[in-house]
């Protein structure tokens, strides 16, 4: 791999789209040496970074670039999310580099909480493993609407078309059980730049996109709800000189217009929206996720934790709901356990009322319960809260229906939540 | 519908603010006059407006900034009509909480570290919004967007809280508080960019200007009061400009013929080195050297 010295970045237009990534995977796998090619080649790795990438030999260490604690480097693993940067001329790009090992699941899922897609690495030799089971599952549990099956040391196998059908092959065989709506696979060699992000003449056989390519070009728009208006308030802005009093919130789904007729959750209250304010001046509609303002006609209370929607399309309001938890801390999920639970805008306290099964990652099926979630476990749970909630299920909208668990003496947060039911 | 990626970074970054906003009793915003707590301003006008801000704003004044910054500082709080606190080290090492570091190589850069937490414990604060990015450092790289801070000011990068969509935990108790990054997902050229784009002041040592510098570990210095020469270190003049704003004693300029903003924006598109790597002295004590300040509650 040769230094940047002479080159500049790639030309980041301003007008360009927002892209959230999530890897997983273990050095093994090359995903760093993955990252490490696509934020080479993205020209997002500058010359003096690529020199502290050098270990003592001079050899390019590209795992030290993710691992950034002194903890990692000493024990060579990746342990913590690490948040990488990197523009082409058409996106800009997050990306959450997460740990693949089982006892870092909990960090895998969250890394995965905020992205639009999900890169998860094969190693063409070992073809289809548990790993990728566990990473192809917990994305399509945490909602990510696309994957990419990258399958990664190609030229080990002989640039063989083969073995990468294997490879599709193995996974088709559980793609029934995720609920991913888009999955794409690619051939590649993160070492020798094989299909990531120039197509390669190695492999002849495949048609499709290099990596990046599918990075810039997969459609996310679509991937927003647009339909179900919400809006958890979040914070009142009154301004007594100019009698101004708002209600300010980011839109966590549907299109707002001024002039709509709008319903108060949880006091039931309709008003219509006077104006959406921004710092330019009023606009015309709102849309995720922007952060707005917006000024009711009416005079409603209204506070921090309500939600606003449409009267004809509201959330479950409920007190007893069934979710997905992740389970992050060493004292084990039990039943009668109470926690702090924190929802959209919305705190409260919540009661575990019941373990109902577990994930065994083995085999992705559900398995009946001890009663109990240890950690890095996800499993249903059933709960109940101090106050109703407004949600929706996950797999409806991701941020009004999602929850943190967190412990009321620690103040850790220790579960995630992602709602089923009522 | 689809925001801008400046946009979308933006729409996140005001709902970090009014997170904290609703969360913490007392928040503070650092504002150091350089180019991210310039953008912090500009987000917290756009996520509190009309209204005042919820917090007042604080600078660490090591008593060794760049003159031109703090008049831009004073100027930017008075526009905007809020209350800024100064937090000096000077004060510090009058007070004895602090040895004043002596010889050529002398930095008040660690000594911000006791300054900053005594301010933070005298006004009792439970929030301070910073401007650090993760794009900036490998440590920082690492760190959640709230960042909790024990009753020491710590961090432990071992012990961070999981940080899931964009639910934020803020729950603390009495003597521990926060740090909140809004920027952690901001690239220095997307910093840039949204300066261009807001059209926003910065102050006049970001734009190339003849100066006296001399060249020490391969950076260009400015020659000032606050830096005493090796021998063999000449000054001379050049068109430089700065990347980053620290204390004159631990920041380097790079010498560039960019005197507006477009051109700014150009050279750090072009650039193959990074902002911290090129200006920043006090990153290169060592490989870990941000994690270790940070450890002990550095910024």
């Amino acid at each position: 791999m040769s230094a940047t010295s002479n080159g500049a970045r790639r030309p980041q237009a301003a007008q360009s789209d927002l892209v959230r990534l999530a890897t997983a995977g273990s050095v093994d796998d090359g995903k760093s040496t993955l990252i490490g090619r696509l934020l080479h080649d993205a020209k997002a790795i500058l010359a003096d970074q690529l020199d502290d990438l050098r270990g003592r030999d001079g050899e390019l260490d590209l795992a030290r670039l993710t691992d950034g604690l002194r903890a990692e480097r000493e024990q060579g693993i990746t342990i913590d999310v690490a948040y990488r940067y990197f523009a082409t001329a058409r996106r800009s790009f997050i990306l959450a580099d997460t740990p693949g090992h089982l006892q870092y699941t909990r960090n895998m899922v969250t890394g995965a909480s905020t992205a639009d897609l999900a890169i998860v690495l094969v190693d063409a030799r070992k073809g289809v493993l548990e790993q990728t089971r566990r990473h192809a599952f917990i994305a399509s549990l945490l909602g990510i609407p696309h994957l990419v099956v990258a399958v990664n040391k190609m030229d080990l196998v002989g640039y063989s078309e083969e073995a990468f059908d294997a490879v599709v092959r193995d996974f088709c065989g559980f793609r029934a059980q995720l609920a991913v709506r888009d999955v794409a696979f690619v051939p590649l060699s993160a070492l020798h730049g094989d299909n990531v992000v120039e197509r390669s003449e190695a492999m002849p056989w495949y048609g499709g996109l290099a990596l990046l390519e599918h990075l810039e070009t997969v459609r996310v728009d679509a991937d927003v709800n647009l339909d179900d208006l919400r809006l958890p308030v979040q914070y009142i802005i009154r301004d007594g000189d100019r009698d101004y009093r708002g209600y300010a919130g980011q839109l966590s789904g549907g299109v707002l217009r001024q002039g709509d007729e709008v319903l108060v959750l949880p006091s039931q209250r309709t008003t219509t929206v006077a104006s959406i304010d921004v710092f330019e001046g009023p606009v015309q509609e709102a849309f995720p996720p922007m952060s707005v303002t917006v000024r009711l006609a009416d005079d409603v209370d209204v506070s921090r934790g309500d939600l606003i929607c449409r009267p004809g399309d509201r959330p479950s309001l409920a007190r007893e709901l069934v979710a997905d938890v992740c389970w992050m801390t060493d004292a084990p999920l039990r039943p009668g356990g109470r926690y702090a639970i924190k929802h959209a805008t919305h705190s409260a306290r919540a009661i575990i009322e019941a373990v109902d099964d577990r994930v065994d990652f083995d085999t992705l099926e559900r398995v009946e319960s001890t009663g109990e979630l240890a950690l890095n476990d996800i499993g249903r749970v059933r709960l109940r809260t101090s106050k109703p909630l407004a949600f929706d299920p996950y797999a409806r909208n991701r941020a009004t229906g999602s929850f943190i668990l967190i412990d009321e003496a620690t103040n850790d947060t220790v579960g995630a939540g992602m709602i089923v039911s009522a | 519908m689809r925001l801008t990626h400046l946009q979308a970074l933006e729409a996140e970054a005001i709902h970090v603010m009014r997170e904290v906003a609703a969360e913490f009793e007392k928040p503070v915003l650092l504002f150091s006059g350089g180019k991210d707590s310039i953008v912090l301003l500009r987000l917290a006008e756009k996520a509190f407006r009309p209204a005042r801000f919820p917090f007042p704003l604080m600078h660490v004044d090591t008593g060794h900034n760049f003159p031109e910054v703090i008049e831009f500082r004073d100027r930017r709080v008075a526009e905007l009509g809020e209350r800024l606190i100064v937090a000096s080290v000077q004060d510090s090492i009058d007070a004895g909480r602090v040895v004043e570091e002596t010889g050529p190589r002398a930095s008040r850069n660690r000594l911000q570290t006791t300054t900053l937490l005594d301010a933070i414990a005298e006004h009792g604060f439970d929030a301070a919004f910073g401007g650090a990015r993760r794009d900036e450092e490998r440590a920082r790289a690492k760190e959640r967007i709230m960042s909790f801070r024990d009753d020491f000011g710590g961090w432990d990068p071992k012990a961070q809280r999981p940080e899931l969509w964009n639910l934020y935990n803020g729950r603390i108790h009495r003597g521990e508080h926060v740090r909140v990054f809004p920027l952690s997902n901001w690239t220095e050229l997307d910093v840039w960019q949204y300066i261009v784009a807001e059209e926003l002041e910065v102050p006049p040592i970001y734009f190339a200007h003849e100066r006296e510098v001399f060249r020490r570990d391969g950076m260009l210095y400015a020659v000032s009061p606050h830096v005493e020469l090796i021998d063999g270190e000449e000054p001379f003049s050049a068109s430089v400009r700065y990347r980053t704003v620290g204390d004159m004693s631990c920041t380097g300029a790079v010498r560039s013929s960019a005197v507006r903003l477009h051109d700014v924006v150009a050279e750090i598109a072009a650039t193959t080195i990074t902002e911290r790597g090129e200006t920043r002295a006090d990153d290169r004590v060592s490989e870990a050297a941000m994690e270790d300040r940070k450890v002990v509650g550095y910024f």
